[in-house]
């Protein structure tokens, strides 16, 4: 379902910020952003797998929706909200659990230099 | 500072300001974390707020009805449907790869937030939005030499984003915007307004063109901008630097900027020259947020008399002009402290002076602020009744506050402690100005020839008297001497 529904507001900004017809470049370039390692020789591949997905995407604009609402979610629901009461943490051990270098009670990453 | 007189013309300095303000709640806006500021590194800190996998984003009413009060509170339109969006982009300290923000449809529309200038007149300027997103973590950048140390307790706590439009002129102005913003906050309850705490923030957006034109010029935006002082001095300082540029032939390249203080300069900030595709698309683990009319209405009705409205009655009720009615209602606890003084007060505009002056002086030589006053409001009243019904000068009783000061004692006991009680006699008042006349005939014929003078005797008077002597009283017996 997520996907799903992310992919339809993606497509118009990637349309518009780049090239139809996906290149090598553009492809990197989102590779870089999601920070995915993608092997040279894979590109050309890349950019065409994608272009078929957005080609297929493409397709929805055949259909007017100009009168119709988007549609935000397939059950009749609001939005849940939660009271303002602490419920949660006071498990920094569970926090950094997964964490490969963790410092008194701190993540530690390799150093980011403003 | 306005404007920048420039070799080839005068360049007027536009800002708009980005003002980040952190939501007074107790819990985050999308976990059950507690948002308490100083706990040990990532204790406050949910699966959720980790970016664990499967977590899911719960939003708290608390933080959505601050968002709306805040909103109220800036006579800005309030939209009842508005939407999460994801705003894409990799930094250590934003565990999920993405903030949870507001992009196109943001809680809060526009809005107008009024300046009060230094010389009692007043400058709208316009609001353009206010939306809610998720405060990133702290990086910590000096625990160890290669490495970045992160704590998440921050990560999750609510934000309101408050965007002005470039309405603003130069650096007073921008200083002006973020004191009365912050001022608002606080009577709203909505943001402490803790500047050394990060609770309140801003970005600095800066551009110049010459004066006369009406295209805005490209703009350079400063980063988390931390104290007011700060405001105004990065505005000053990018201006300058854009306008040196432009005077050069130089153009203006649009950048993220990180202001120094130490240094005095801004510089690019290399992290952020990629990071501008955010790639937003609407939040598939959030609805939309839908609010109801009523209880929008409910949450206009229990809003407090804000700054502005505060302003207008104390200068119609108490005849205060614009630039003391402004100081007062500047803090909320300032403004309740001046009503006790002044209440059924004859001259409300006796205890503004001693408020704004003589109070608020020694308050800031002390470090002090007005809720820890040694002198509570009811004592400063007293000290002014004595004043009133004439038992002490104004002098006096400037020493008076600060025997109040040291002792917490009353007016009124210091006063019959100290035997300061003004001398009204008029007999005892007479036999000191006698004796002063008689030893200083020189200064008698002075003072018969140039009436100014004569100021020399009220002061020895004075001075004889251990500042008792009415000074009314003095001056009609003087007169009447050196007219013989």
């Amino acid at each position: 379902m997520a996907v799903v529904m992310c992919l339809p507001s993606i497509t118009p900004q990637i349309m518009t910020d780049l090239p139809m017809a996906l290149d090598k470049d553009t492809v990197q370039r989102i590779a870089r952003l999601a920070r995915i390692k993608v092997p040279e020789t894979e590109l050309e591949s890349l950019a065409g797998e994608l272009d078929n997905i957005l080609g297929w995407i493409e397709q929805l604009n055949e259909v007017d929706t100009a009168d119709v609402a988007p549609m935000t979610s397939v059950v009749e629901m609001d939005l849940p909200r939660r009271d303002d009461v602490v419920t949660d943490g006071g498990y920094p051990e569970k926090v950094l659990a997964n964490a490969p270098d963790a410092d008194r009670g701190y993540f530690t990453v390799p150093k980011v230099v403003e | 500072m306005r404007t920048i007189k420039g070799e080839t013309g005068e360049w007027e300095i536009v800002v708009g300001l980005e003002v980040h303000a952190q939501v007074v709640s107790d819990a985050k806006l999308f976990s059950g974390a507690s948002t308490a500021f100083g706990a040990a590194p990532n204790s406050q800190v949910s699966l959720v707020d980790a970016a664990m996998p499967g977590m899911l984003p719960v939003i708290n009413q608390k933080c959505v009805e601050q968002a709306v009060r805040t909103g109220l509170g800036l006579n800005a339109k309030i939209n009842e449907r508005s939407v999460f969006d994801r705003k894409n982009y990799f930094y250590p300290d934003l565990p999920f790869g993405y903030q949870i923000s507001q992009f196109k449809d943001p809680i809060v529309g526009e809005g107008i937030l009024t300046l009060d200038m230094p010389d009692g007149s007043t400058r709208e300027i316009g609001i353009e939005r206010l939306h809610l997103e998720q405060d990133a973590g702290k990086s910590i950048h000096d625990m160890d030499p290669h490495r970045t140390y992160v704590d998440l307790n921050r990560a999750g706590v609510a934000l309101m984003e408050i965007v002005s439009r470039p309405d603003i002129r130069g650096s007073e102005e921008a200083g002006l915007y973020v004191t009365k913003m912050r001022s608002i906050l606080r009577y709203l309850g909505t943001c402490d307004g803790n500047m050394e705490q990060g609770s309140l923030r801003a970005d600095v957006n800066v551009s110049v063109r010459l004066l006369g034109d009406t295209d805005l010029g490209t703009r350079c935006e400063i980063k988390n901008v931390n104290s007011i002082r700060s405001v105004r001095q990065a505005v000053e300082v990018e201006a300058r630097r854009q306008v040196e540029i432009l005077e050069a032939g130089g153009e203006i390249e649009q950048q993220t900027r990180l202001f120094d203080a130490d240094r005095g300069e801004t510089r690019a900030m290399r992290s952020k020259e990629e990071a501008h595709d955010y790639r937003y698309f609407p939040d598939p683990d959030l609805l939309p947020l839908e609010l109801d009319p009523d209880w929008i209405a409910e949450i206009k009705a229990s809003l407090p008399e804000l700054p502005d409205a505060k302003k207008a009655r104390f200068e119609g009720d108490y005849g205060l002009n614009a630039e003391d009615a402004a100081v007062l209602v500047a803090d909320k606890e300032d403004a309740a402290y001046f009503e006790t003084v002044a209440e059924k007060r004859k001259d409300p505009k006796l205890a503004a002076n001693w408020v704004i002056n003589e109070l608020a002086g020694r308050l800031k030589d002390l470090d002090l602020e007005i809720h820890n006053s040694p002198v509570p409001a009811a004592a400063l009243g007293g000290l002014l009744d004595l004043i009133e019904d004439n038992t002490i000068s104004g002098r006096i009783a400037k020493d008076v506050l600060d025997d109040m000061f040291a002792t917490g004692k009353d007016a009124d006991a210091l006063v019959e402690e100290k035997g300061l009680t003004q001398i009204t006699d008029t007999g005892e008042i007479e036999a000191i100005l006698d004796q002063i006349i008689a030893d200083n005939p020189d200064q008698v014929a002075q003072a018969k020839e140039t009436p100014k003078v004569a100021g020399w005797f009220v002061g020895q008077v004075m001075k004889a008297s251990g500042g008792k002597a009415n000074p009314a009283v003095v001056n009609q017996l003087l007169a009447k001497k050196l007219a013989e």
